[in-house]
């Protein structure tokens, strides 16, 4: 009972702060939303038993990702008052498209069954007597073990990727250039200078600051 | 899990026509676009996980983190490329991505 009313409370939340996040005017509100809406949906899955996952939702998602975005908003000098310009002429597009979406998902919902057979399909029936994480842990590095290798490599994919688009070469502070060093030859930068005899040669004083 | 696996489903169904909406709502503002693909990503992981709870299989769930390393990876390609577009052109209209293709 508590819990159904938890989950009724938790979802219009979550489905409220997503209706937020598309409608708002100014989109670091957008990212603010977003930021609930991660956090509403990391207590459902907390109802739903994944505890490490919701967790990691809020680590993942509300940690990196929701502020990737915030940097970005606001790191780009945009005039977000421009872009939105064409909502009310694309608004009725999208009211349509999404009303004939839910229909169809209404359709899937009244119809539904899970096939009797279902419950010895399962490939992983969680273990009793662990908790969530130790379970999820347990199949992740055994089962699931390269999945998670190239999951890393996704990453890593992601990371290289961004740090190449957007490295800037600033020409700034002194860097080595091997091969003109190696060129270099005396006759470059030494000269002979003839001086006459009993005249002296002029030698610059050196600055002061330089002793 | 004590709530019903239905109610899960409805959330997750509302959650990903919202987010759809938000793609055709914003055409413009490709920040809010992608802010809309997130929605749709969590709406598909509730569903991953609430079957996960319903019938007691942890592949749901180690399915669910994978998506979120995808989207996460998704994030910031996408904020990369966004962010030297700007630089580039200096503005983010969707329209004109057009002109990105050699």
């Amino acid at each position: 009972m508590i819990a159904n009313l938890a989950f009724d409370l938790f979802s219009a939340i979550l489905l409220g702060s997503s209706v937020m996040v598309v409608s708002s005017r100014n989109p670091v509100h957008s990212v603010l939303f977003l930021i609930l809406c991660f956090i509403n949906a990391a207590i459902l899955f907390l109802m739903a038993g994944a505890e490490f996952l919701a967790l990691v939702l809020v680590i993942v998602y509300v940690g990196a990702v929701a502020v990737l975005f915030m940097f970005v908003v606001m790191m780009l000098d945009v005039d977000f008052s421009e872009l939105r310009e064409g909502v009310q002429r694309y608004a009725p597009i999208g009211a349509a498209i999404g009303l004939v979406l839910f229909v169809e998902l209404a359709f899937v919902m009244v119809s539904w069954v899970i096939a009797p057979g279902a419950a010895g399909l399962r490939l992983l029936p969680a273990p009793t007597g662990m908790t969530n994480t130790q379970a999820l842990g347990s199949v992740l590095y055994t089962n699931y073990i390269f999945l998670f290798q190239l999951a890393g490599a996704v990453l890593l994919v992601a990371m290289i990727g961004a740090i190449v688009l957007t490295l800037r070469d600033r020409k700034r502070g002194k860097t080595q250039n091997i091969d003109v060093q190696h060129a270099r030859m005396p006759v470059d930068t030494l000269s002979m200078v003839n001086a006459k005899l009993g005249a002296g040669a002029t030698v610059p004083t050196p600055k002061e600051d330089a002793l | 899990m004590q709530v019903a696996l239905s109610h899960y489903l409805v959330v997750a169904g509302l959650l990903m026509v919202v987010g759809i909406f938000g793609i055709f709502m914003n055409r413009k503002n490709i920040i809010i676009i992608m802010m809309s693909i997130e929605l749709i990503l969590l709406a598909a992981n509730i569903n991953f996980v609430a079957f996960s709870g319903a019938l007691h299989d942890l592949v749901g769930q180690v399915f669910t983190m994978f998506v979120l390393t995808v989207a996460a990876a998704e994030a910031a390609i996408g904020l990369a490329i966004l962010v030297i577009y700007f630089r580039n052109r200096g503005s983010i209209e969707v329209e004109d991505v057009t002109l990105m293709k050699g």
